[in-house]
């Protein structure tokens, strides 16, 4: 991953629509329960990283496997709005295409 | 009754003033022009931000008591054990101190960041140590070394510790918040850069810490990359290109810093080296003198009558090594008390 040349837009515009994503510590609780997760190769977690690393191509690939349950709502010890988050990923991507 | 300490850091400051205020006798020995010890070197202060210099202040004015003699720009050359339960110090300026116990408060040596090659310190000019970063705070200005404003700073954890490549086991403790505490100082002062933390694990142990490190991804816009730097170079630009693993990703990551901050670690000092090697005080594995019992003894060592505080016997935070200057002032005035009476009789 070459940090410079990746594109941190879709980083910025995540971080100012739903801000709560800049509090997530990697633990991973989010993708344990997720539902999607279990049964296809979705992973909430490395989905907001890659987002936030400028890696969009590859977010962008699994980002409608989420179901929008919002159990990782529910599990998130820091209190990350994940529904908000994957929906301003949705909304980001809408608009570019 | 009268006990020699030897360094006049926090923790040296703040047990000779328990010490005196017990009506002990109390020869607080620096080889240093002035007390304070590594605290000197620091701005201001994790979790509440007070300055470095008005924590000193306070502990400096303690030793204005009459119990208290201070020996400053004075070295202990030679400690030893005398007959009946005396000790005996020679001091660099040839006078010969005796006394009825010992306490050992000479804190901790900060990490040489050049033993690091591949990280670049003092190869490269744009690299610097946390302590460095902490002078341009005191001066306030934070430039990179053609001058210019940085736009990317990164800030690498673990520096010194927890690497068995430069045979440091151990975990400093104390970087991983001296690294949020920084991050938000660089925001303020650089509204716009761009601010990372490299990091294997973060280690909030303190009351605030972890309130104090989500308030550096929320409100002050810190990312936080889990990876540990393998290498550092340079471009023609005096640029510092590294390279880690964001590894909650899984991927290699390449990127370029106007400057990158190394969080040094904390060692043994020579002190407490030359302490232990005198004194023929336990050392644990790093080098800092070992306590006689991890919990209920932590101030004694295995050598009666000689007491151990602060970091010299393992990296310590200022809350914790004053804590411990105190819980030893108790446990030597305890031991003080119990052996004079013994002697008496």
């Amino acid at each position: 991953m070459n940090y410079d040349k990746n594109d941190k837009a879709f980083a910025a515009y995540l971080a100012q629509k739903a801000p709560s994503s800049k509090l997530c510590i990697g633990c991973g609780g989010c993708t344990a329960t997720c539902t999607a997760g279990n049964l296809t190769e979705f992973n909430i977690r490395k989905l907001q990283m890659l987002v936030k690393r400028g890696e969009n191509e590859e977010a962008c690939k699994s980002l409608y496997k989420c179901m929008l349950c919002g159990k990782c709502l529910l599990v998130c010890p820091r209190g990350v709005d994940t529904r908000k988050m994957i929906l301003a990923m949705s909304e980001y991507i809408h608009r570019q295409s | 009754m009268n006990v020699a300490i030897i360094g006049a850091g926090p923790a040296g400051c703040e047990a000779a003033f328990r010490l005196a205020e017990e009506g002990i006798q109390v020869d607080l020995i620096e080889k240093e022009n002035v007390t304070g010890g590594n605290l000197n070197n620091w701005y201001q202060l994790f979790p509440d931000r007070k300055y470095a210099g008005e924590l000193n202040a306070i502990l400096r004015n303690q030793l204005n008591h009459p119990q208290i003699r201070l020996h400053l720009n004075t070295e202990a050359v030679r400690m030893e054990r005398k007959g009946k339960g005396k000790f005996a110090v020679q001091l660099s300026d040839h006078s010969l101190l005796e006394c009825d116990a010992l306490l050992v408060t000479t804190g901790f040596k900060l990490f040489d960041a050049q033993r690091k090659e591949e990280y670049g310190y003092g190869i490269y000019d744009n690299v610097i140590t946390s302590v460095e970063l902490e002078n341009k705070f005191m001066n306030q200005q934070l430039t990179t070394s053609t001058g210019e404003v940085p736009q990317r700073i990164g800030f690498i954890h673990c520096v010194g510790s927890r690497d068995e490549k430069i045979c440091n086991y151990h975990c400093s403790k104390l970087c991983c918040i001296t690294a949020v505490k920084q991050a938000i100082e660089v925001r303020e002062m650089l509204p716009e850069a761009e601010i990372l933390c490299f990091y294997m694990d973060m280690r909030m142990f303190g009351p605030g810490y972890e309130e104090m490190y989500r308030e550096a991804q929320e409100k002050y816009n810190i990312k936080f990359v889990r990876g540990r730097l393998s290498e550092a170079s340079e471009n023609q630009n005096k640029q510092i290109i590294i390279k880690a693993e964001d590894t909650l990703i899984g991927k290699p990551l390449r990127m370029t810093l106007d400057l990158m901050v190394l969080m040094v670690g904390m060692e043994a000092s020579e002190g407490s080296k030359k302490a232990a090697t005198q004194l023929q005080l336990k050392q644990a594995p790093n080098g800092f003198i070992q306590p006689a019992d991890p919990h209920y003894g932590n101030n004694r060592t295995n050598e009666e009558g000689i007491f151990i505080a602060g970091c010299s016997s393992a990296p310590m935070n200022l809350t914790d090594t004053l804590a411990d200057a105190r819980s030893a002032a108790t446990a030597l005035t305890q031991w003080l008390k119990h052996n004079c009476k013994h002697k008496n009789e």
